[in-house]
Order: structure tokens, then C-alpha cells, then sequence
């Protein structure tokens, strides 16, 4: 053995993406549904249940069932686990939950409303910091357009007391926001807000093409959902308030991403390196996509199996839809749009029928990029690259799933 | 500024951290507050800081620790002596190592 000199110990302050170089973990990151229910019932929400129904709380995973998908979690080298729902925090055993996954050597990033921060919680995290931070939602930065998101009276309230408790003990988190028809006139007061938060590095994201009931549960509720969505003109005019950063990034995905993913249905990371596990114990190759066919049930199996048997064979289904093969497997603009199987299960509960909204939002992407002339559709553009390249000032080179799974293992929608 | 570090003195890991080993790389989690400086730092050793992490089992002092390396490694004993101690210190420091009152 050489001894090297100092220093023996350094730190480490990457993303898991990029902390393995070529020697990846079986499970980089996980996602935890604790629950689908909710103590707010926000216009938009495709999960949320009634926050005391016991039904549902009855079927929810127990505190031990809990514990051990963690453990297997950690022992397959998992870094970070995101504890979401529903609302996570109206589980009454969330502390116990928190400090076995701290002990346990995983980092926990929380996603919640903020609406059941305690004083208590905030000194345990204090004490026990999460080693992410934690990602809260807002609906509205004034009373009557939060709650007219939330529908439940004293609900802003109790988000701003959180809030502010969180800022006192100087826990770290982050805002994130959803526009929506009572808070569309707030957002530069609230980006405004959001940019005196200490760990907020750059303007909030927000939630905006909303996915219909993940359950299929309430065809009224999805038709008020559908009703919320911004028009692909709304939409365009969003991603130009900041024209520069947008091109810039446009340009860069558009090389590296855009081209007819044909037949294949999954061209993104789901299930590889990372995955959500519903409250009932169900392991999804990613948060949304919930067909049966696709879900792993850890009751009977485990987090190990699922990842080298289950979800590589998924991986390699073949779309079979016609108007998906007509239109989606041709289309140049995969990358732009956000179509997956995940997004055709929330909008058609199948995996490969084209989501009619989506494909509007990303052709008018297009045309305000100048990669489609106003009549035209992608697919049936044969010199995609030609587009890409006059568009990009580059040759496209596909970078294809490795590129992917790392945004994937990283975001998740609002 | 290094913590001052006792070769008699027996040291073990704190019950602050959680290390864990993910890929062969050991990796060391901040379980409480104040030991990162940051709100996502972790930590891993080199391969001479893994060799002597190893070995503080809050039964040995640094001195045994050193001769058991000595016995397993070819460097001298004052070239191990000087990474026992050099390692020691950092972690002391970073509040992940402490001494064992014998």
C-alpha cells in the first residue's frame, strides 16, 4: 500500500447522478408514496384522498412494512429517499419513519404543504437535518387565492406558520409553485417572496400541464382538471419570460434528446437506478405510472427482484396503439413533448395512446422555436435533423437513456 | 486548525455519522446537525483513510492501530504513525471520530 498523504477524508457534495461514475448502484434514489391522502383537496391534485378516511388508511403500508422496503432501500445502496404522498406528514408514525431512514444512512428530501410543520418537527430537523431539502408547495401567496386552490378554509395559515417555523430553525427548503387560474396574477409577487429564501439558488419551477386522476377515480374531478390547464399559447408565453435561458436550454435538449423514439415505448429512466413505491406497497417504475401491468407488488416480492427482473422487462414493451405508431413513433419532437406511458395511463389508462394535449404543447414549442412551419406536424417531417441543426447551429447526437435516467432519478412533478 | 490527537488514546466512531459501504466506496452520512458544513454534504475516505478507518474499533489505541497496519502494509512506521494520526485528526475534527475514556 502507498500512504497517501492529507487528506484521508473528503466531501462529497454531488448529485448521486454523478457519485458513481461507471460503478452505479442498483437503487440510486427512491420515491415513497405514504400516503394518497390529504388535509388539503387542491383543485388540480391527481392523488389526493380525504385526509381521516380510514379505509384508505387501513390499506396504507404499516410503520413495520415501511421500514423494511427502507432498509432493503439502503442496503442496495440507496442515497436518497423522497417521502411524498398524499400529504406524508398525516402519517402518525412520519418521526419514527424520518429517523430510521436517517439512521439508516439515507438522505430524506420531504414534499409537503406545509400545513402540519410543528414545532416539534422542527427541531428534530434541526437536530436530525434531512440532508436535502425539503419542497413545499404553494398555491397562492395571498389567502383568498391559496385557498381558493386548497379548498380548505385556514389552510394558508397554517402553510405560512410552517413556513415560518421552518425559516426560525433555519431548515432548509424550497418552494415550488402551481398556476393555476387564482394565482396566475401572483407570480412575480411570488417569485419575489420566494427569492428572499435563503436555499432558494433559482426561481421557483412550477406545476402547470396537470395529469388527470392517477386512480382513474372521478371522471367530474378530471373534467375540472382538464378545465385548469394552461392553452399551449398560454403555455409558450410562460417559457418566454425568460426568452434567453429558455432558447439556451431548448437548444441544448433539442441536440442531445429530439428524435422519433419509434416503437419503444420507454425512452426515459423509469425503473432504472430508482422507482416509487405507492402507500399499499406497490413498486411503479416511476411516480406516475401506475397501469397494472407495470407495477411490482413488494408484499410478494422485493425492491431487488423488481429492479433485475421486472422492470427491465417492461422497459422493453413495444408500443402497439395505431395512432401512437402513426403519430408519436415518428415524431421528431419526443424530447419537447412530455408524452411517456406514464402520461398516457393518467390521460387514457393505457401506455400508448397519444395525449392530444401534450402533443398540442410541444407543437407550439416548435413553432415558436421555428423547428415547424404553422401547418405542419412532426411527424411527418422527414428531415428532422435538418430542423434540429438550423435550429441548434449543431449536428444532433441522441444521448438517449443514460442522460435520462439522471433527470430522472432527480425530478418529479410539483 | 487539527485537533490534538493522543496515540495511547483509544478512539471510536461517533454514533453522529452513519457510515456505509455503497459500491466499494465507504461512504460517511452526517446523522446530526454541525457535522457538514452544507445541507447535502457527505463524506468518503481515500484508501489509506479507509485501511485505518477500519481499524478504530473504540478498543484499540492509535498505537496498536499503527501496529497493525505495520504489520499488513509496507510503509514505515513513522510514514503510518504519521497517517494514524493525520487521519485521526480530521475526523476529530469533523466531529465523526471521539475518544473512548478507558
Amino acid at each position: 500500500m502507498i500512504m497517501e498523504k492529507n487528506p484521508y477524508s473528503a466531501k462529497l457534495r454531488v448529485d448521486e447522478a454523478s457519485l458513481w461514475k461507471d460503478k452505479t448502484p442498483l437503487l440510486v434514489a427512491l420515491d415513497m408514496e405514504l400516503t394518497e391522502r390529504c388535509n388539503n383537496n387542491c383543485i388540480h391534485c391527481y392523488i389526493n384522498l380525504p385526509a381521516n378516511d380510514p379505509k384508505t388508511r387501513e390499506r396504507e403500508l404499516s410503520t413495520d412494512e415501511i421500514k423494511g422496503i427502507l432498509q432493503e432501500a439502503a442496503s442496495l445502496g440507496c442515497l436518497t429517499v423522497r417521502f411524498t404522498g398524499g400529504e406524508p406528514l398525516l402519517r402518525e408514525d412520519f418521526e419514527d419513519l424520518y429517523v430510521f431512514a436517517r439512521t439508516l444512512g439515507l438522505r430524506v428530501i420531504l414534499f409537503t404543504n406545509a400545513t402540519l410543520i410543528t414545532p416539534e418537527l422542527t427541531r428534530l430537523f434541526a437536530r436530525i437535518p434531512p440532508l436535502k431539502s425539503m419542497e413545499i408547495t404553494i398555491y397562492g401567496i395571498k389567502e383568498s387565492s391559496y385557498e381558493s386552490v386548497t379548498r380548505v378554509s385556514g389552510s394558508f395559515e397554517a402553510a405560512w406558520r410552517g413556513i415560518h417555523l421552518l425559516l426560525e430553525k433555519k431548515v432548509p427548503f424550497v418552494v415550488k409553485g402551481v398556476l393555476l387560474p387564482p394565482n396566475r396574477g401572483e407570480m412575480e409577487e411570488f417569485e419575489s417572496w420566494a427569492s428572499t429564501i435563503p436555499w432558494m439558488d433559482r426561481p421557483p419551477s412550477y406545476s402547470m400541464f396537470f395529469d388527470l386522476r392517477c386512480r382513474r377515480d372521478s371522471q367530474e374531478k378530471n373534467r375540472l382538471i382538464k378545465r385548469l390547464r394552461l392553452s399551449a399559447e398560454e403555455a409558450c408565453e410562460f417559457f418566454a419570460r425568460r426568452l434567453e435561458e429558455y432558447l439556451r436550454e431548448m437548444r441544448e435538449f433539442c441536440l442531445k434528446f429530439t428524435r422519433p423514439p419509434e416503437e419503444n415505448l420507454f425512452s426515459c429512466g423509469a425503473g432504472v437506478g430508482g422507482g416509487c413505491v405507492d402507500a399499499y406497497g406497490n413498486f411503479q417504475p416511476c411516480i406516475l405510472l401506475r397501469h397494472p401491468d407495470t407495477v411490482y407488488d413488494l408484499k410478494k416480492g422485493c425492491l431487488k427482484d423488481a429492479l433485475t427482473t421486472f422492470f427491465p422487462k417492461i422497459r422493453q414493451m413495444k408500443a402497439e396503439g395505431p395512432d401512437y405508431l402513426a403519430r408519436c413513433a415518428r415524431c421528431f419532437l419526443k424530447g419537447l413533448c412530455e408524452q411517456c406511458p406514464a402520461r398516457s395511463w393518467m390521460e387514457h389508462g393505457t401506455l400508448d395512446t397519444p395525449v392530444d394535449y401534450l402533443c398540442e404543447i410541444a407543437h407550439a414549442q416548435a413553432r415558436y422555436l421555428g423547428l415547424l412551419e404553422e401547418e405542419e406536424v412532426s411527424w411527418e417531417i422527414n428531415d428532422w435533423r435538418g430542423r434540429i441543426t438550423a435550429f441548434t447551429g449543431k449536428e444532433p447526437i441522441y444521448q438517449g437513456r443514460k442522460q435520462a435516467t439522471k433527470r430522472a432519478a432527480l425530478e418529479r412533478p410539483a | 486548525m487539527k485537533a490534538k490527537v493522543d496515540p495511547d488514546a483509544i478512539y471510536a466512531r461517533s454514533e453522529d455519522i452513519v457510515a456505509r459501504e455503497i459500491e466499494g466506496e465507504l461512504i460517511i452520512v452526517p446523522l446530526v446537525s454541525g457535522i457538514g458544513d452544507m445541507e447535502d454534504e457527505l463524506f468518503t475516505l481515500n484508501e489509506t483513510g479507509r485501511a485505518i478507518w477500519e481499524k478504530l474499533d473504540g478498543k484499540k489505541s492509535l498505537k496498536d492501530v499503527a501496529e497493525e497496519l505495520f504489520a499488513e502494509f509496507e510503509a514505515s512506521p513513522g510514514e503510518i504513525e504519521t497517517d494514524v494520526i493525520g487521519l485521526v485528526g480530521e475526523l476529530l475534527k469533523r466531529r465523526m471520530l471521539l475518544e473512548v475514556s478507558v
